[in-house]
């Protein structure tokens, strides 16, 4: 097996993936992108080349702007592998250190091994974890989750549908599945009275945004179309074997409406389980209640020769991605010596202005949108860890026996062992932790996360190519 | 945290299963100790270890130990309040191949001449009656049907808590950066301030040759890391645990159908960034091995990967006993990847260092004078008359 080679690897192909590929390879830069899906878009232009909703009204022209970013990059000579899931980044324990990255990905369920001098994560944003009563039935999933099924098979729900929390992701989906025909029974915000007056503060700049006229065409449409519930309470979702019906308070009075399926959504936070896995520092952000890896303006990790671009680097949006994308691939172009230094500050120039256009009017909705800490910090018998099942109040009496942080409770109770491997808990466990204690987030920390990043087989990791280094390394244990 | 008094009648440094094993002992005797850890306890190999309860094919020096230690084992419920997790099913050395057999034949038949009877050949009939899933072609091999496994976090936060009940204190998150001592008492410089004790216990693990430095006794210690994997949940379909013979491997199903493997493959360490990097190369050998003994493997999940910071030593045996350079002062450190089944025994045998002055194990071998500078005449280290098994397992 021949080890691939590249200057600059990218990993993911969403907005800030796709930006920085096509600036990198057009300053010469040596480029390669991996992808996990097998079409570029990311998440947030999900199926963007092939998506069956051919009508541009429905998933709407925010969507379609994501094609405006596949052909520069097609055109612009890196190289380009879609189905491509990496599990493994190393340096020190790379055949020759000094030469850069090893990086273990598999394609197809056959593994393969590359080397990078600079890597370019691009690996985006995952949905906040939405823990209530009843999340785990079949019938409840996530509002992003339900987006990609529309995006990319065009499927929406025929049968009793209720969206809620909070978010814009939340308004935008009601939106799209109006437009594709599906019928919404309600839409259950979870938002808690007093929030715009924490907002207005930030109104200005929101309101000189391009956010505000998009939203308010968006709202009005869903407004006339769905009951919307406001400042809604212990959301819980109930059944035996499936979502047979949706329960809340609001108002002073506790609803229980039937339905089939429930698409929550509380907002996006980085996707950091590759980001941590490769040793970078990671603040905890209070103002959006997520963990972010420390990168500079120019998304630099504090791990040498790893950046950092798009929402994996800190929730901004998919059109701050693509800015993003560019400044890190010319800082990236520079470290890698195409470039100098004068050269990546000039052309950065009006990509930062484009940046700035882009993030303006955000501090507004995210205060708006926090969200609210009775669904960020469940109690009692609301599961926290769906793959092994562990409960809030599990996690909160571990605390008591001496378990004082994620790592310890991990040991304790396997929350964050199963195949989601601490993506769908890890941020209630540090929450839930901290509370305990009385303590900042911060303080208490998140998982270790190792590699392998995304769950193998054995077989596909017994298959990696064996090197001499690997044969002396095993002689060398056994003496 | 509140400090506390600051002063103890001991002080141990490193919060790991020994240094708390030593505190539960102390405390059980009436002695009151003071366990110093610069992170959590049981943060590195402690908690994250393969946590094999095991006597087969110790080093011939460490048996004794292992088997006293096996006894505490089996009552460790009503020595720590808890279970610990704890699994009897065996642990089984295979023979893959002529050469593997002879060295198990080997092994047994030294083990015999010293009278010890706890490892047996198992036929490979029986062996494959046992376990149904291995490669036919295994040839038997050596057992010790009254192994074990336990939970190493939880064994060590169970020895944690239960010492501090009977009375001795934890320290997390202080590191110890100096030690003197004065006036007949250990003055213990800590990053939270000064502590003092008239005996001082290092427990450092991967970090305990910078104390016995300290103490004039240096150490060539070797931080190292042992890598693990860990499956999926699988059906049922493994009990004892089983070792590797001419390569490396530790493998074995938890009663949650996890499957671990581990066998002392090392990642990359920097100790003093607390960090390692997993080495995929030598984990993919230990994947072929793997698939190799259980064919069905090829299809498992794994789905994490870890190392725990620890020391080895060169003669892959530990440091326990008194320093020959400072009075009141013990070392416990050094297990080299095994050290996980020693952690009831060593604390017992620490607290009768410190309270009897002496021990009623052999731990003779276990001296840190054998690292000493050679006098004129006496044997050099390397040439102490101890059989090192070569294919000492990992824990």
């Amino acid at each position: 097996m021949t080890t691939t080679q590249c200057d600059l690897l990218v990993i993911g192909a969403g907005p800030a993936g796709l930006a920085a590929a096509t600036t990198a390879a057009g300053l010469g830069v040596d480029t390669l992108l991996l992808d996990e899906q097998p079409a570029p878009g990311g998440q947030i232009y999900r199926a963007i080349t092939t998506t069956p909703v051919t009508d541009r009204r429905i998933l709407g022209e925010d969507y379609w702007h994501g094609a405006s970013l596949v052909e520069p990059f097609r055109a612009s000579g890196a190289r380009y592998e879609p189905g491509a899931t990496v599990w493994a980044v190393s340096r020190m324990t790379a055949e020759s250190p000094d030469a850069g990255f090893e990086v273990a990905y598999s394609v197809d369920g056959q593994a393969r091994m590359l080397r990078a001098r600079h890597l370019l994560l691009a690996t985006g944003a995952q949905e906040r974890p939405f823990p209530i009563p009843g999340w785990t039935l079949p019938g409840v999933i996530t509002a992003g989750a339900a987006q990609i099924l529309l995006k990319s098979a065009g499927l929406v729900p025929s049968d009793r549908t209720v969206l809620a929390g909070c978010g814009p992701l939340l308004y935008l989906v009601a939106w799209q599945y109006l437009n594709a025909g599906a019928k919404i029974d309600a839409l259950l915000e979870t938002t808690p009275p007093g929030r715009m007056a924490q907002a207005l503060p930030h109104a200005f700049d929101f309101l000189r945004s391009p956010y505000l006229g998009k939203g308010l065409k968006l709202m009005r449409a869903v407004k006339a179309a769905v009951p919307i519930v406001k400042g809604v309470r212990n959301l819980r979702a109930n059944g035996a074997q499936r979502l047979e019906s949706v329960s809340y308070d609001a108002g002073g009075k506790t609803r229980t409406m039937a339905a089939e399926q429930l698409l929550l959504h509380q907002g996006v936070v980085p996707n950091v389980n590759l980001s941590r896995a490769v040793g970078a520092e990671h603040d905890w952000n209070e103002a959006l209640d997520c963990w972010q890896p420390r990168v500079d303006d120019w998304g630099a990790t504090t791990v040498a020769g790893i950046g950092i671009a798009g929402d994996g680097a800190g929730i901004a949006g998919a059109l701050a991605a693509e800015h993003r994308g560019r400044l890190a691939a010319l800082h990236a172009a520079r470290v890698l010596g195409r470039i100098d230094t004068a050269r990546r500050d000039r052309d950065a120039g009006p990509h930062r202005q484009a940046l700035a256009r882009a993030v303006r009017g955000r501090a507004f909705f995210d205060t708006l949108y926090k969200a609210p800490d009775a669904y960020r910090r469940p109690v009692g018998d609301t599961i926290v860890c769906r793959c092994e099942e562990v409960t809030a109040q599990q996690v909160r009496e571990t605390v008591a026996l001496g378990c004082s942080g994620p790592n310890q409770m991990k040991a304790f109770l396997r929350c964050g062992m199963g195949p989601c491997q601490g993506r769908f808990c890890g941020l209630t466990v540090s929450e839930l932790i901290a509370e305990e204690r009385g303590v900042p987030v911060s303080e208490v920390g998140y998982y270790r996360l190792r590699f392998p990043t995304k769950p193998l087989t054995l077989g596909e990791l017994a298959a990696l190519p064996q090197t001499d280094e690997s044969r002396q390394a095993v002689v060398r244990l056994k003496k | 945290m509140s400090p506390g008094p600051r002063s103890a009648e001991v002080i141990i440094v490193g919060g790991g299963l020994h240094g708390s094993s030593a505190a539960l002992h102390l405390a059980r005797a009436g002695v009151q100790a003071l366990v110093i850890e610069k992170n959590y306890v049981g943060r590195h190999a402690s908690g994250v270890n393969a946590g094999g309860v095991r006597t087969l094919s110790r080093h011939v020096a460490e048996v004794p130990l292992a088997l006293a230690s096996r006894e505490l084992w089996y009552r460790i419920a009503s020595l720590v309040d808890d279970d610990c997790g704890f699994e009897q099913h065996g642990q089984v050395r295979v023979a893959e191949n002529e050469a593997d057999e002879a060295a198990l034949r080997d092994r047994l038949a030294t083990m015999q001449a010293l009278g010890y009877t706890h490892e047996t050949w198992i036929e490979a009939d029986e062996l494959r009656a046992m376990i149904p899933r291995i490669v036919p072609t295994v040839r038997g091999g050596l057992i010790a049907r009254e192994d074990a496994a336990a939970d190493p976090y939880r064994t060590t936060l169970a020895f944690r808590r239960k010492a501090a009940s009977l009375g001795a204190r934890f320290m997390e998150g202080v590191r110890v950066q100096e030690t003197r001592c004065e006036g007949g008492q250990w003055v213990v410089q800590t990053s939270a301030g000064t502590y003092t004790a008239p005996t001082l216990v290092n427990c450092a693990g991967a970090w305990a040759d910078r104390l016995a430095a300290q103490w004039d006794e240096p150490v060539p210690l070797l931080p190292i890391s042992p890598m693990m994997l860990v499956t999926l949940r699988m059906d049922h379909f493994l009990d004892p645990v089983v070792l590797g013979t001419g390569r490396p491997l530790s493998f074995k199903q938890r009663a949650n159908g996890t499957v671990l493997i581990g066998g002392g493959r090392r990642a990359w360490v920097d100790r003093d960034a607390e960090w390692t990097e997993l080495d995929f190369r030598a984990l993919a050998d230990g994947a072929r091995m793997v698939c190799e003994l259980f064919p069905h493997m090829a299809g498992a999940v794994v789905n994490r990967g870890w190392a725990g910071i620890e020391a080895a030593m060169p003669d892959e045996i530990p440091v326990i006993g008194p320093s020959l350079r400072r009075e009141r002062a013990f070392h416990a450190f050094g297990f080299s990847a095994h050290g996980f089944e020693l952690g009831p025994i060593v604390g017992r045998i620490l607290c009768e260092l410190i309270t009897e002055g002496r021990s009623s194990l052999p731990i003779e071998p276990f001296s840190i004078g054998r690292f000493a500078p050679p006098a004129a005449g006496a044997p050099a280290p390397g040439q102490l008359p101890l059989f090192d098994d070569p294919r000492s397992s990992k824990t």
